[in-house]
């Protein structure tokens, strides 16, 4: 019998079996339970459910994020109704408006742990690889079940090895080896599979890039992603495929409108006017990305006619790039830094598109419409590119100001 | 034996062409109904109908993992969506919500919007009403889904399991 990666051993464990394999289902027992503004919708289903409490409070995190500080009155209203559902049914974990997009919030207050298996009601819940952790997006019936229960049936998926070696070049970073890893897997390439990055690039890599990586597998269809931590792959366990990816050759990449795996590089795109640059998300909305924008815009302005909107993933960095000055240096140059959320990444507020726009964008997805209008145009970059751009007033390669 | 009318979609109908992220503030099935498809067809809403069938090509659902995608659809009278391949969550909240998701190979080439299908899920089996001849085969649900549809979706299933519990 062939050795388990590390996805299935989380799993075996959470499921109280010894051995399992690609394609068994199972009864999983999550460590945690993430939802964010959509708890109002696992409520729903567990109140027609019937149910009365909790299988086990302790393990539920909830976080407003989506549409945070409420943007309508119907926002307000299911922000209100979550924070009595907290109180009511004893949800161990909350965090409300303005703490920061839930992904960040999970791992900034440590409550993802290497080895613990999480399910979200995010898609997103893939970043929790980057502390070794098993996360896997669910819809809110599943999480209603799982509130009831304390557990789920799942899917074992097989598992992609990716190989990432070598150095980075000056201009290039983790968002563009995630672009490129995307473009080359296909937006579904990963359906129904756990990635597990591996690799010298990988060792090296700080917190911060492993959370861009394993947030980014979801755009090739992942089911999770891992960056192994306290569970390791056995030497002879099953993978299904396995890729390589030299950091070294790696230009800045951008994916263009309207699917995340068409991509090219930055090279190739430069010169498309764009009307507004966004700096955040789940993505790309951290200190580093935030200091390797203002490094750039140090000094110089953001284009006349081109906005620029910051949003910083949590209040954590957001304070943090206060102090640093970091929020300085982008104001002086003319960005809009708005509250700790998802907001403008999914359309919802503080930097909606309008018909016929185009915007460049740190964050992980430019699906039509995505981010407002559905004639708006969404080119994703790293968070230099998009810095370079908002300088330009177009898409612009970031290696002219860096190094 | 389901049938209904088929409206054709190519590859890839992400959640945000489902239901616009604009509209995720208002969880009335209902409303989302009204803007159900919006991103890829502003007119779809007004036209479709009770037991109206979607055939898509690949990846149905790709993207968020957000519920009011599946719920937009059921309201709108959906309840059958024959794909080359599905999402994986959209799969499961999908049949969470009683809806029949089937994947079925090259359907999207070989039927037509306006199609009256008829959909024969014991025997896996999708055929055009008007010529018969014009069928596919698909795999039927394995026994574990095809409990949650049966029973109208999760919901249904687990408020079951309680009652009985309780007896």
């Amino acid at each position: 019998m062939p050795g388990m990666t590390a996805c299935e051993k989380i799993l075996a464990r959470a499921s109280g079996q010894t051995d399992i394999a690609p394609g068994d289902i199972i009864d999983a027992k999550p460590d945690v339970a993430m939802s964010h503004d959509n708890t109002y919708l696992v409520h729903r289903s567990f109140r027609d459910i019937g149910a009365s409490r909790i299988a086990d409070p302790s393990s539920i995190v909830v976080v407003l994020d989506h549409r945070s500080p409420a943007n309508t009155v119907n926002s307000a209203n299911t922000h209100s109704a979550i924070r009595k559902i907290i109180d009511e049914l004893d949800i161990g974990w909350f965090f409300d408006v303005g703490a920061g997009i839930c992904h960040q919030i999970m791992i900034e207050k440590g409550i993802a742990k290497p080895g613990a298996l999480i399910v979200g009601t995010d898609s997103h819940s893939t970043t929790y690889g980057a502390v070794g952790a098993m996360g896997i997006g669910i819809g809110a019936t599943d999480m209603a079940s799982v509130w009831v229960k304390g557990s789920l049936w799942l899917k074992v998926p097989e598992t992609i090895k990716v190989g990432l070696s070598g150095r980075l070049a000056m201009g290039a970073f983790a968002k563009d080896i995630s672009l490129a890893l995307v473009g080359e897997l296909g937006a579904m390439g990963a359906d129904y599979c756990c990635l597990e990055f591996n690799g010298d690039w990988v060792a090296e890599a700080s917190l911060s890039e492993r959370m861009t990586l394993c947030n980014m597998a979801a755009e090739a269809g992942a089911k999770s992603a891992l960056v192994p931590g306290t569970v390791i792959s056995d030497s002879d366990a099953r993978s299904s495929r396995a890729i390589a990816i030299k950091a070294d050759s790696l230009e800045p990449m951008v994916s263009i409108p309207n699917s995340v795996d068409k991509v090219a590089p930055v090279s190739s795109m430069e010169g498309t006017v764009i009307d507004q640059a966004f700096l955040g998300s789940c993505t790309n909305g951290r200190l580093d990305d935030l200091a390797v924008a203002a490094s750039i815009l140090t000094g110089r302005k953001v284009h006349e006619g081109t906005r620029l909107i910051v949003t910083p993933a949590s209040s954590q960095v957001y304070l943090q790039a206060v102090e640093g000055g970091i929020i300085g240096i982008l104001l002086k140059a003319g960005a809009v830094v708005t509250a700790s959320g998802c907001g403008p990444c999914l359309g919802a507020h503080q930097g909606v598109l309008a018909d016929g726009e185009s915007c460049i964008s740190s964050s992980n997805r430019n699906f039509k419409g995505r981010m407002g209008s559905r004639n708006a145009s969404i080119y994703l970059a790293s968070p230099a590119t998009v810095a370079a751009s908002a300088i330009e007033g177009k898409i612009a390669d970031p290696r002219r100001y860096l190094g | 034996m389901k049938c209904g009318r088929a409206w054709v979609f190519g590859d890839a109908v992400d959640t945000d062409v489902i239901i616009p992220g604009q509209y995720l503030d208002n969880y009335s099935p209902d409303f989302l109904a009204k803007h159900v498809m919006e991103g890829i067809d502003p007119t779809f809403s007004s036209r479709v109908a009770k037991g109206d069938i979607i055939v898509a090509g690949k990846y149905f659902g790709i993207g968020s993992s957000r519920e009011q995608a599946a719920i937009a659809l059921k309201a709108a009278g959906v309840g059958i969506i024959l794909a080359e391949s599905f999402a994986r969550i959209f799969f499961r909240n999908a049949i969470n919500l009683g809806m029949l998701p089937i994947v079925c190979p090259s359907c999207a080439r070989m039927f037509r919007s306006g199609d009256e299908l008829c959909v024969d899920v014991e025997q896996g089996k999708v055929s055009d009403s008007k010529d018969p001849k014009r069928s596919l085969d698909f795999q039927p649900l394995s026994p574990m889904l095809s409990k949650i549809y049966e029973a109208g979706g999760l919901v249904n299933l687990l408020r079951a399991e309680i009652h009985q519990r309780n007896r």
